[in-house]
């Protein structure tokens, strides 16, 4: 086995926007209109100029080192922002590092988009050798592949008309086929499989699995846990620009996994902020499958339980005990939904100082994601408890919610907030 | 089998050109020119003929305003060859000037997913204006046989004066897509510089205007050279001008060495800044 990528101690900073000033007068606001071309001026130069450190830079990465050997195939996880997209621009060449080396031996094509340089105005076959030459390859290879690429696409009947007219889907099915006729020695590849229909991705899945097969080499960057086990051998997990684990790939998506839950925060530990009369406190949440089994995360679509602790400090009967969840966005705290086991027309009666209380969700319909659960409990209108940063997150990961054997990002374009399901006919 | 080895670490300084990489990627080069000529006529009822009318109908409003109207003197030629014959290459000049100025802004979709020769994007541009020249030149060559002219034998120097038209060219559009990328004013400068450029050279007028004492600085402009060998070659106006080529010809050296470094200087931020 022969090394075939040296990474060694790649950082690369960028600098953060400053933030506009705001003005209180209109003359002030005219003074800093006249100013403006200097300022500017100062601050585009800036732009490029990341050697002085007198700004607040920011380290997309930071000290990273790996190494790779004919055939691995590896896949680079971790969280939006872990640095994931700045270490394969910088391994294909686009931006250059701040500090540290690479050596790459062998033929590299990176893959950071699909369908690169396509001109709408041009033909499918113009822009099949446009895009060829774009990711490396010589005219000749491309006329030698032609046939082979616009079969994969599954376009051919609209190969000399111009792209404009294409649908978006064999857009992405021509540039994706040109992208698969590559034979580098090492293929780079952004999270580009999310994209194009399900019958194409598949397709797009094999392709993949094959290039792989013949002993390539494949960095490779998803998000989807299940596309990274199939394919990849090795996996390297990033965090805040370093390099949090690398190692075989079920042990690295088993630490992603873990810093999802690590991260899920510790809602009843310290100070805990409540509100409510306090007669009953939610002491725990916890999310468990049909099983019993607690679970880190859930899968879209799945049957889940939700499970909540109460405790008493004295023991006692209370009756009429009406506890609810609501289901917040973390992205903009948004109310999702709200559920009360009075919405049910279930009350309960606790009779012992430590309770459970738990709620199945029948096929959960929320999209990929973290959510933040926060829980009241209630008797007769009156509020007993209240924990009002939330009792803990939930973590949705991508499912089968249809139950048609194919994940719910797949199909849907934009993420929604909430999927739903229903029954199709023809009358 | 020999083993590709590519380094990737921070470049400092200045960086020369790597022309085995360029060689490799000469068909991009190919593909890129042949998409701007042809994404330019797609949809275009008269297609590539607009190379031809640019040059023509600017000929013909310049002999009148310049000839007919301010009655500029041309050097005892019909004003129609005379401003002719200037056109042709300062259209390709300007043209290439606004293209390539504008080519790392305009395919930034490219630069900031693959990595190539950056270098292929104004020389896509030069050479997609190149195939413009060119037919501004063979309707050159007809009018000039319309008119009965005949070149002088100086036009074994041609080649020299394209040289210069090319380094010119290049050099600055170099030099400016460079800035544009970072610089945005540099895309809405370019677009009433190039026209008040076009009186800095005796596209309109002739070189004779210019105050004796003038000419030599007046011919630093790459340009005065370019344009007046060409009169001199297809219409005999003055004797061959050697002085203003020689001088133009260090001029557009320094231009095109100074584009090109300031490029690849450039080059290491361009995905970070476009």
């Amino acid at each position: 086995m022969s090394r075939v990528i040296e990474v060694k101690g790649i950082s690369k900073k960028y600098r953060l926007g400053t933030q506009e000033m705001e003005h209180e007068t209109f003359v002030a606001s005219i003074w800093h209109g006249i100013k403006a071309p200097i300022r500017n001026f100062q601050r585009i130069r800036n732009l490029s100029a990341l050697d002085r450190e007198r700004d607040s830079v920011f380290w997309a990465l930071n000290d990273v080192s790996f190494n790779l050997e004919h055939g691995q195939v590896l896949g680079i996880i971790g969280h939006n922002g872990a640095g994931k997209s700045t270490l394969l621009k910088i391994l294909s060449q686009i931006t250059e590092p701040s500090a540290g080396e690479i050596i790459i031996r062998g033929r590299v094509a990176s893959l950071l988009e699909v369908g690169t340089g396509f001109h709408p105005e041009l033909s499918g076959r113009d822009n099949v050798y446009m895009n060829g030459t774009i990711l490396g390859m010589t005219k000749k290879e491309i006329s030698r592949k032609f046939d082979e690429i616009v079969d994969f696409s599954g376009v051919e009947k609209h190969i000399d008309t111009p792209v404009k007219f294409y649908s978006s889907g064999m857009k992405v099915r021509l540039g994706f086929a040109v992208a698969a006729h590559l034979e580098p020695e090492i293929l780079i590849i952004d999270e580009v499989l999310a994209v194009g229909d399900i019958g194409f991705q598949r397709k797009c899945l094999g392709k993949m699995g094959e290039v792989a097969g013949n002993g390539r080499t494949i960095l490779f960057v998803s998000h989807n846990m299940a596309a990274v086990q199939a394919l990849c051998t090795h996996g390297l997990m990033l965090h805040n620009g370093q390099v949090a684990y690398q190692g075989l790939v079920s042990e690295a998506t088993q630490h992603y996994l873990a810093e999802f839950q690590s991260e899920s925060g510790d809602f009843f530990s310290g100070n805990i902020q409540r509100s409510g009369s306090g007669k009953v406190l939610i002491n725990s949440f916890q999310v468990h499958n049909l099983l019993g089994e607690p679970m880190t995360s859930v899968h879209t679509g799945a049957d889940i339980v939700l499970s909540f602790k109460l405790h008493t400090e004295e023991r006692q009967v209370l009756e009429g005990i009406d506890i609810g969840f609501s289901i917040h966005s973390t992205e903009d705290d948004s109310l999702l939904t709200i559920l009360y086991s009075s919405y049910m027309g279930k009350v309960f009666t606790i009779t012992s100082k430590d309770a459970t209380l738990q709620c199945v969700l029948k096929s959960l319909p929320l999209p990929e994601g973290r959510y933040l659960i926060k829980a009241q409990i209630m008797q007769r209108g009156e509020v007993l408890d209240f924990p009002t940063r939330g009792v803990g997150y939930l973590e949705v990961i991508d499912g089968d919610f249809y139950g048609t054997g194919i994940k719910s990002t797949r199909l849907t374009r934009n993420k929604p907030d909430f999927l739903i399901t229903g029954n199709w006919k023809q009358l | 089998m020999s083993v590709m080895e590519t380094i990737i670490k921070k470049k400092t300084g200045w960086i020369g050109i790597n022309w085995a990489e360029l060689f490799r990627y000469k068909d991009l080069l190919w593909f890129l020119t042949v998409r701007s000529i042809k994404a330019k006529y797609a949809q275009s009822v008269l297609g590539v003929s607009w190379a031809v009318i640019q040059p023509l109908f600017s000929t013909l409003v310049y002999t009148i305003v310049f000839g007919n109207l301010a009655r500029i003197d041309s050097n005892g030629v019909p004003y129609f060859l005379f401003s002719l014959v200037a056109l042709v290459p300062w259209t390709f000049f300007s043209n290439t000037l606004s293209e390539s100025a504008n080519s790392l802004i305009n395919n930034a979709n490219l630069v900031t997913k693959v990595y190539f020769p950056r270098l292929v994007l104004p020389l896509s541009s030069v050479f997609s204006k190149g195939i413009d020249f060119l037919i501004g030149f063979i309707l050159l060559v007809v009018v000039l046989i319309i008119y009965k002219q005949t070149p002088d034998y100086t036009i074994i120097f041609l080649p020299w004066l394209l040289l210069v038209l090319l380094m010119t060219s290049l050099g600055t559009g170099m030099l400016l897509s460079a800035l544009a990328v970072q610089y945005r004013d540099v895309k809405y400068a370019l677009v009433f510089m190039v026209q008040l450029l076009m009186y800095a050279a005796p596209v309109v007028y002739p070189t004779t205007n210019v105050p004796e004492a003038y000419r030599s600085g007046y011919a630093l402009n790459p340009m005065v050279g370019v344009i007046e060998g060409f009169r001199s070659i297809f219409l005999k106006t003055l004797p061959f001008p050697y002085f203003w080529v020689v001088l133009g010809s260090f001029v557009s050296l320094v231009l095109f060495l100074g584009g090109l470094f300031f490029f690849r200087k450039m080059e290491r931020v361009f995905s970070d800044v476009a």
